[in-house]
Formats: C-alpha cells, sequence, structure tokens
C-alpha cells in the first residue's frame, strides 16, 4: 500500500503544509505496513530531498529542472501523473496550498479519478481504501466521503495535520525523473512577496484579528504589537477589508482565508456568521469587545467586555511578563 | 469577446444546516433559500466589466435544478445576454469530475473566449470543477484571480492571485478557464430595465442527451458515506472585573488552562 | 399579482410574479446594503440625500411606472408599492423622495400632460436627471386645499403667479415642480389650475427650510412665487382642471404613501423582534412574553393587513377601475399601523429603544407624518365616509 504525496520546493524550502502532507502519509502508512513517496518538484531541490527523508519519506521521486523552476500547473500536475501512472499508489495527498488546491483537482480529471478537497481528517484501511472528512457549508456540516477507483487523491487543509517527527536515522530511494509531454498553460510572469514577510494566517499558530470596532487602521498598530509578543499573524474581518484599511490578503472568513489557530483572538469583531466560518475550528478563541450582546461570545472560549484600546494594551504587557524568558 | 459565466446556487449563508435523517448523505433542501455562490456573484460582475470594456456577450451558464433559472434570470437580468440551463435527473448523486465534465460539454457548444467561475461554491467549498473544466477542454487555467486584464488584441490575459506569503502574476494565452476570488466589485443590482428585459431573453435548455453524455459517465468517484455536524462549539466564560484584571486573568487562563502560550 | 392580463375575469394573486419578485429581492438588497447604512446620519443632518437619489435613479426606481417610450420601467402599480416599501424600511426620506417623484411628479404629467410635455419632462424625470416636487399646501390651506390663495393671471404669454407654498417635500433637491394655483378663489374648485414650474423661472425660489419630527431628509421647504412667470405651454390640463388633477394624483400619492407606512411598520416588527428574540430578562429571551408577543403580533397582524388592502387597491388601478376609496382605506389602515409600530417598538427596546443608538425611535417619528401628509386620516375618513353614504 503507497501514498504519495507532492512538495514544492519553492525560495530554497519545503513549506510547512508539504510536512504535514507527509507527516500524515507517514502515519497512515505505518498503521498498516504501507509506504510513502514523495513527488519534489522545483530546481536545485537536493537540499529538500534529505529533510524528507528524514519527515517520513521512503521513495522520493524528484523533478529537477530550471524549466519547473516556476509554478506551472499543467507541469507540475502532470509531473505527478507521470509518477502516478509509473507507481500506482493507493493515495495520494496534496497540501491544501493555493498551488495544491488546483493540482488536485486538475490531476483527477487528468487521471479520470475522484479528488476530495480541504480534507481535515484522513483514515486508510489496511487494502489501501481511504476514507477522508472535509467540511461543507462553510463548514456546518462534514463530510465522510469514500472513492471509486485509484489513486484516491485528497487535498489537505494546512495548519490541520501534524507535521511527522523527525527521523535522522531514515533512509529513502531517490529517482532522478525528467518531465514528459505536459499541456501548455499559462506562464508565470511575476512573483512578489508579501510586504513584511509576515507569518501566513493559514499556518499560522496564533492569529490576532480586527473587526470594525477598531474604528481605523491606525489602530491595527496595537494588535501589531501584540501579535508580536505572542509570535502571531494579524488578521482582519472583511468589514476591515471592504473599508480600505487593509488589504484581502489579511481578511479571515467566508471570502476570505479560513484559518485553523491554536489560539484565534478577536478583537472588536462582533462575530458575523460569515466571519465565524472563517476561524471557529480555532482551538481557543478569545473575544474582546465593548458589545456584551455580540454575537463572537456565544463561541468565544474566554471572552473580555471591555474597550479594546484598553484591554489590548494591558494584554500585551501581561503576555510579555509571561513569555519573558525567566532568568537563570 | 464571448464570455462564458458559469453560475452555482448554494444555500443562504445565514441557512442552519440540517442534515437530512435517511443515512445522512445530505441536507434538508425544503425551505431553504438558495443564492447565487458568493464568488460566482463576483465572478459575473467580472464578466459584464470586460463585457463593458471590451464589446461581446456574456453568456451565464448553470448546471442544477429547476431553481437554477432563478440564478439564470437574475444574471440575465443585470446584463447577461444569454442563459443555459443544463438540468437532467441523471446528473443527481454526481461528484465535481461529473459537474466538470457536464459543463465542458456544454462550454463546447458555446463560442468561448473567457470561461469565468468563482472559486469554489460556497455550498459544497470544493472549488474543484473550474480546473477540472480547463483539464478536459485542454484550456489553459488561472485560479483565484484577484485582478484580470485582457489584452487589446483579446489573444491573452494576465491574471494576478495571491499565494502564501505573496502574489503571483500569469499571463495565460486565450482561451482559458479563469475562476475569481473575492473582488472589491459586488455585483451590481438589477435595474428596473434590465428586470423588464430578461423577461425577453431566453434560456436554452440541455438535457445531457443534447450534450451527448450519457448518465453513466458521469458516475461519482468519490462518494459521500456520511454527513455529520461539527462539535459543537459552546460559549465559554466572560472574564469579570477591570480592563487590568482581566487581562491577567486571560493570559493566566491560556497558559494554565487552555495551555496554548 | 395581476399582471395586465387580457382576462378581465382573472381576480386577485397573492403571489409576485417573477418579475415582480426580482424586483424586491434587488430594492430590498440595495435599501439593505446603500440606503440603510446612510439613513441615521441623513435622519441628524437633514440634508438633501443626493447620493441615495443617483443611485435609485441608476435602478430606474424613479419611473417605475413610466412608459418605456419616455423612458421608464413600464412597471405595474403593484411593483411600485414593492418599490416605495422596501425602501422605506431602510429609509424612510429617500421613500417619500422617491414616492413624490413617481406619484405626485411622474403621474399628473403621464395622465394629463401633452405629447410636449411628456417627452420633454419624463425622460428626465425617470432618469433622476430631474427630481420633482409636487405643491399644494399652503399656510392658510392644508384640507381644505381648495381655499388656496396662490393666484395665478395670464398676461400675454405667460401666467403670472404669486404666493406662498408650504410644506413642498423634495424642494431643497428638486428643478421641476407642480403646482397649484386659482385663477379667482371665488370659483373655488373651478379655479384651481396646475403648472409645471421649472426651478429657474423668474420670480420663482425655495425659502425655507422646515425642520421636522420624521423624515426629515426629504427636503421639505417653502416656495415663494414672486410674480413667478410660467410659459402657457407649462399648463398641465387646462384652466380649472387642477383640482380635478390633484385629487387624481393623491389617489396615486396614497397608494405610495401607504406603502411607505408599511415599510416602516415591517422595519419596526423586524428589528423589535430581532431584539426580542435576543433580550434576556429574568433568564429568558423577551421573546418569550405573552405581553412582548401581544405587541408584536399585533404589528405582524396589522402590517399583513395593511398589504392587503394596498394591493386590493393597486389591483383595481390596473384594471382600470375607481380606486379612491380603496386608496383612502389602505392610506389610512397602513399610517395608523406604522404609527402603533413605531410606538410599540419603542416600548419593545425599552430605554434602548428611547436613545439614537437605536433606529426604533426614527422609525416612531418617521411613522407619524403618514398620519398627516397627502391628506390627514381625518380626510381619509371623510372620502371614505362619502363612498359609503354615495356610493358611485
Amino acid at each position: 500500500m503507497t501514498i504519495l504525496t507532492v512538495a514544492e520546493f519553492r525560495a530554497g524550502g519545503l513549506g510547512k503544509p508539504a510536512l504535514e502532507a507527509l507527516g500524515e502519509a507517514r502515519r497512515q502508512a505505518d498503521l498498516v505496513g504501507g509506504k510513502t513517496g514523495v513527488v519534489l518538484i522545483g530546481h536545485n531541490v537536493d537540499p529538500a530531498v534529505a529533510t524528507l527523508t528524514r519527515y517520513g519519506a521512503d521513495e522520493i521521486y524528484i523533478f529537477d529542472s530550471a524549466a519547473l523552476e516556476n509554478y506551472s500547473l499543467e507541469k507540475y500536475a502532470s509531473a505527478v501523473a507521470q509518477v502516478v501512472e509509473a507507481h500506482k499508489p493507493d493515495v495520494v495527498l496534496i497540501p491544501g496550498t493555493v498551488h495544491g488546491r488546483e493540482i488536485a483537482p486538475w490531476l483527477a480529471s487528468r487521471l479520470g479519478v475522484g479528488a476530495a478537497a480541504d480534507c481535515i481528517g484522513i483514515k486508510v484501511a489496511p487494502d489501501g481504501a481511504l476514507e477522508a472528512v472535509r467540511p461543507l457549508y462553510s463548514g456546518k456540516a462534514r463530510a465522510r466521503v469514500s472513492f471509486c477507483g485509484r489513486p484516491q487523491i485528497a487535498s489537505l487543509r494546512p495548519n490541520v495535520f501534524a507535521v511527522g517527527d523527525v527521523n535522522d536515522s531514515r533512509a529513502a530511494n531517490s529517482h532522478r525523473m525528467a518531465l514528459g509531454e505536459a499541456p501548455a498553460g499559462a506562464v508565470l510572469r511575476e512573483v512578489a512577496a508579501a510586504s513584511g514577510g509576515k507569518v501566513e494566517l493559514s499556518e499560522a499558530r496564533v492569529i490576532v484579528a480586527g473587526g470594525r470596532g477598531l474604528k481605523g487602521p491606525e489602530h491595527f498598530d496595537m494588535l501589531e504589537k501584540l501579535a508580536e509578543v505572542v509570535g502571531g499573524a494579524v488578521g482582519a474581518s472583511r468589514m476591515v477589508v471592504d473599508l480600505g484599511w487593509k488589504p484581502h490578503d489579511m481578511q479571515v472568513g467566508q471570502t476570505g482565508k479560513v484559518v485553523n489557530p491554536e489560539l484565534y483572538i478577536a478583537v472588536g469583531i462582533s462575530g458575523a456568521i460569515q466571519h465565524l466560518v472563517g476561524m471557529q475550528t480555532s482551538k481557543t478563541i478569545v473575544a474582546i469587545n465593548k458589545d456584551p450582546e455580540a454575537p463572537i461570545f456565544k463561541i468565544a472560549d474566554y471572552g473580555v467586555v471591555g474597550d479594546a484600546f484598553e484591554v489590548v494594551p494591558l494584554l500585551t504587557e501581561e503576555f510579555k511578563k509571561a513569555l519573558a524568558p525567566v532568568s537563570v | 469577446m464571448n464570455i462564458v459565466v458559469c453560475l452555482k446556487q448554494v444555500p443562504d449563508t445565514e441557512t442552519r444546516i440540517r442534515i437530512k435523517d435517511d443515512a445522512g448523505k445530505g441536507i434538508v433542501r425544503e425551505n431553504v433559500k438558495f443564492i447565487i455562490s458568493p464568488f460566482d456573484e463576483f465572478a459575473l460582475e467580472e464578466a459584464l466589466r470586460l463585457k463593458e470594456k471590451l464589446g461581446g456577450q456574456v453568456i451565464a451558464l448553470s448546471l442544477g435544478p429547476d431553481r437554477a433559472k432563478d440564478a439564470l434570470r437574475t444574471a440575465l437580468a443585470v446584463g447577461a445576454d444569454k442563459a443555459v440551463h443544463v438540468n437532467d435527473g441523471g446528473l443527481a448523486g454526481t461528484d465535481s469530475l461529473g459537474v466538470a465534465r457536464t459543463l465542458a460539454a456544454a462550454i463546447r457548444k458555446l463560442d468561448h473566449d473567457v470561461v469565468l467561475f468563482g472559486k469554489k461554491g460556497v455550498g459544497l467549498d470544493r472549488g474543484q470543477v473550474p480546473a477540472q473544466v480547463a483539464q478536459i477542454l485542454g484550456l489553459p487555467f488561472a485560479g483565484q484571480a484577484t485582478e484580470i486584464t485582457v489584452s487589446d488584441d483579446g489573444k491573452s490575459a494576465t491574471v494576478d492571485r495571491e499565494i502564501e506569503g505573496g502574489r503571483e502574476r500569469f499571463e495565460v494565452p486565450l482561451p482559458a478557464v479563469i475562476s475569481r476570488e473575492k473582488s472589491a466589485n459586488e455585483l451590481r443590482h438589477a435595474a428596473l430595465k434590465g428586470i423588464m428585459a430578461a423577461k425577453s431573453k431566453p434560456i436554452q435548455a440541455f438535457t445531457l442527451a443534447d450534450l451527448g453524455l450519457d448518465a453513466a459517465a458521469l458516475q461519482p468517484k468519490v462518494l459521500v458515506s456520511k454527513m455529520e455536524y461539527p462539535t459543537e462549539r459552546t460559549a465559554g466564560r466572560v472574564l469579570q472585573g477591570d480592563a487590568a484584571t482581566a487581562a491577567r486573568e486571560l493570559v493566566r487562563l491560556l497558559h494554565e488552562e487552555a495551555k496554548v502560550i | 399579482m395581476m399582471t395586465l392580463s387580457e382576462t378581465a375575469v382573472a381576480g386577485p394573486s397573492f403571489e409576485l410574479t417573477e418579475e415582480q419578485r426580482m424586483l424586491q429581492d434587488m430594492v430590498r438588497d440595495f435599501a439593505t446594503s446603500t440606503l440603510a447604512p446612510r439613513a441615521a446620519a441623513y435622519d441628524r443632518s437633514c440634508e438633501f440625500p443626493h447620493d441615495n437619489v443617483k443611485e435609485m435613479a441608476e435602478l430606474g426606481l424613479l419611473g417605475v411606472t413610466v412608459p418605456d417610450t419616455y423612458g421608464g420601467a413600464g412597471m405595474d402599480t403593484l411593483a411600485y408599492t414593492i418599490v416605495i416599501e422596501e425602501i422605506a424600511k431602510a429609509c424612510a426620506s429617500t421613500a417619500v423622495i422617491a414616492a413624490v417623484q413617481n406619484s405626485l411628479v411622474n403621474f399628473p404629467l403621464m395622465k394629463f400632460g401633452t405629447e410636449e410635455q411628456k417627452k420633454k419632462y419624463l425622460p428626465k424625470l425617470a432618469s433622476g436627471e430631474l427630481i420633482g416636487a409636487y405643491s399644494l399646501t399652503e399656510p392658510g390651506s392644508g384640507s381644505d386645499a381648495v381655499a388656496m390663495q396662490t393666484r395665478v393671471r395670464k398676461e400675454g404669454n405667460k401666467y403670472i403667479l404669486n404666493g406662498t407654498k408650504v410644506f413642498v417635500t423634495n424642494a431643497t433637491g428638486a428643478e421641476l415642480f407642480i403646482v397649484y394655483a386659482t385663477l379667482d378663489p371665488e370659483l373655488k374648485s373651478k379655479g384651481v389650475c396646475a403648472f409645471i414650474i421649472e426651478k429657474n423661472y423668474p420670480g420663482f425660489s425655495v425659502g425655507r427650510h422646515e425642520e421636522m419630527m420624521g423624515v426629515r431628509a426629504s427636503g421639505t421647504s417653502e416656495l415663494i412665487l414672486d410674480n413667478c412667470e410660467v410659459p402657457l405651454e407649462n399648463l398641465l390640463g387646462t384652466e380649472g382642471e387642477g383640482f380635478k388633477i390633484a385629487l387624481a394624483t393623491l389617489d396615486v400619492g396614497r397608494l405610495g404613501i401607504a406603502a411607505q407606512a408599511i415599510g416602516i411598520a415591517q422595519a419596526c416588527l423586524d428589528y423589535s423582534l430581532g431584539y426580542a428574540q435576543e433580550r434576556k430578562q429574568f433568564g429568558k429571551a423577551i421573546a418569550t412574553f405573552q405581553l412582548i408577543q401581544n405587541k408584536l403580533v399585533e404589528m405582524a397582524v396589522n402590517i399583513d393587513a395593511a398589504r392587503m388592502l394596498l394591493w386590493r387597491a393597486a389591483w383595481l388601478r390596473e384594471r382600470g377601475q375607481n380606486f379612491t376609496k380603496e386608496a383612502s382605506m389602505a392610506k389610512l389602515f397602513a399610517s395608523e399601523t406604522a404609527m402603533k409600530a413605531g410606538i410599540e417598538a419603542v416600548q419593545v427596546l425599552g430605554g434602548y429603544g428611547y436613545t439614537k443608538d437605536y433606529p426604533v425611535e426614527r422609525y416612531f417619528r418617521d411613522a407619524k407624518i403618514t398620519q398627516i401628509y397627502e391628506g390627514t386620516a381625518e380626510v381619509q375618513k371623510i372620502v371614505i365616509a362619502r363612498h359609503l353614504t354615495n356610493p358611485a
């Protein structure tokens, strides 16, 4: 029984979602005595081979060329298709990044098989049958799905599955591959990094999010300070983005990002359903709002009814004290 | 420029979703208000703006039961020139690949330079159909576009989109399939004249037979074995005291009780 | 509801047609997303909501029943009432502005205007390029409209008007005015004439802007006619026909005001129902208390009844039948419903309802005028009584 995953080598690294997918593949394979494979795609990818080995890969299929330095849906998905056709894995787990969420369905169509998107739970039976759990209706329901035909493809929601345990004594077989035919598609012309090189919301462990209650973009500064102290990312409600205070890539919610941090601190956010669907699976939710009737308090684990402008700076101080390294 | 926009109806966001009692494989649809998926509305607005800029026509396409006509009427009322409705009992229970195969067959019958989708339908939340339609039609795909600029000669488009930690810009040869991310441009309201004009614009209907497909080709490869509710989140507690006291207590609880810091 | 059907036998329907439903959805969405967020600020500032008017015009809401040959949407009476009701839920001031344009300006032009007048003014009114106003009331004549003092005389190739008009809705934002004046008070109703006056005519000015209890952003002001010169071709209808025009206009106007009142009442019900379901006292949502339920129930029943009276009047009009009594009944009942709903909505919200943080006190203030303008409640009763005692 083989589980194949996909890893993009980009900007000198692999990205946490790829290691999460590999981690899950490893765990599932170990339960039934199976094997894991990784399709590694990029340019000058050698540093990644050792990483993937340590994190659980048995077989590594390496597509390394200048032509693959720039992302291309058709090329990347065709590379995976090549490996699938040659090695016939039972399951393909793809990190649910922006790229992964289009590679998975394109690949499924190319192979004429089924794909399940944005999965939050995975179970592989000894015979290789995959059962996946995925959220629907903006997270109001979940579906358990099974598949007809092989391979069974699933894209995994980032920040849900744990990265695998590191094992330095592992060995993996590397296979250098050459990409065959791939249809022409869109050509990547430019990649720009987000301003500030901040932590990506969909991968953050802690998120501090601000809403209309902050009264203006300048007041996000205090959220930045708090986020810095707790090592988190800053997010925004749709209202804040629509008002032009913050860019869309910071929006959490139904038409923004769905996030799953350990800790979500909602400041001045009323808790409209469209926002909740983007963060309701966070492990712990804290709400700070001056309106005691705000719907967010219905799902918050801890609520503070008060003026954000008073509470947030005090909270930042308390976190600083709590997180200060203890002098020996 | 021929712009095809694919529209899907989903339950209104405010709907309380109830899972059917029969082996729980679907949701209760009675008394549910259906709306056009918000991302599809952004795609439709994009299509109308492209038409305003470059000329041509907008064709609204929807695969769905009878009520999909409402979505198509709305599209006609806001300015789409034509509407196509694909409806066939054989489509019940199909998966995203089945939907994609059907839509692709319909799109083949229409002149198309740009095929627009919303990035995902906020019902099933899969976001798979657009890429699959592109693969089946052999067209380039640009997903989750935040900005689409068609070249003056209509032969290509520049598409921007957000990725983790940044942005990508693609040059996409046309014809192509593009899926639209949320936009600052909400779908325009239908003016009264548009609502009246929509009456006389026909909705073309296709069955699977019209598209040369049979239900066997659309058997789902992904099957829902069960639907469930997520674990209910209950309200926690509101911390008492003034701001300073609450802040202190909160940090203590996050450390000792929730153990997240 | 009745579409313009050939079968005269068809009865009223309690269902909207597909176009009417789409219209309702669109206006509701527009009103909620665009008009409602601005309503409180306009209520405070009393400024004429030019942006609301512009956006309504773009959607065709200022020429709902104007035929498309004159640039309107060519929809029916019921569609018009749906438009006003949905707007009024969000902003009563904006609703009356739209109602005045449609009922009191577009309608008399359509019904009594010459082809030249219709071609000249209707397309611009329908497109919102011109905002219209209607001016009957004077300091000395409200319900007793015939006792008006504004005089008109013919002088060569002009009419010359002198007088003061008050409580002219839309006046501060309007460029076109339907103004009523009399050739001779002795002639009573037979002396009244209607004129189409453009703002820039010599001797015409908009006077004092009223500060009012409600519909504060409706631009209600005085008009001053000081040897105002009006071209002969701007007489609407014939000399002495003015009173007939005014009455026919008020019939349609009352449909609009009934719709506005129903919208206000519906807003009261929607808001107080939502509040009552959230607000807890004695450990329970107050919506479970029977005395609160009683208030909500009465609002709901009265709103439905008012809406049925209005739809019935609209149906009669579409069939070309006399609907004066029915329009009066609808306006009478709907305005009373709105006032009661406003009072009870404030009561349901209690102390909070009394503050400006919540919209119900504005609904309460806006509701009152619906019992006064376009014929007071007392006048409506006189109209209905006449029909009861002298069935036509």
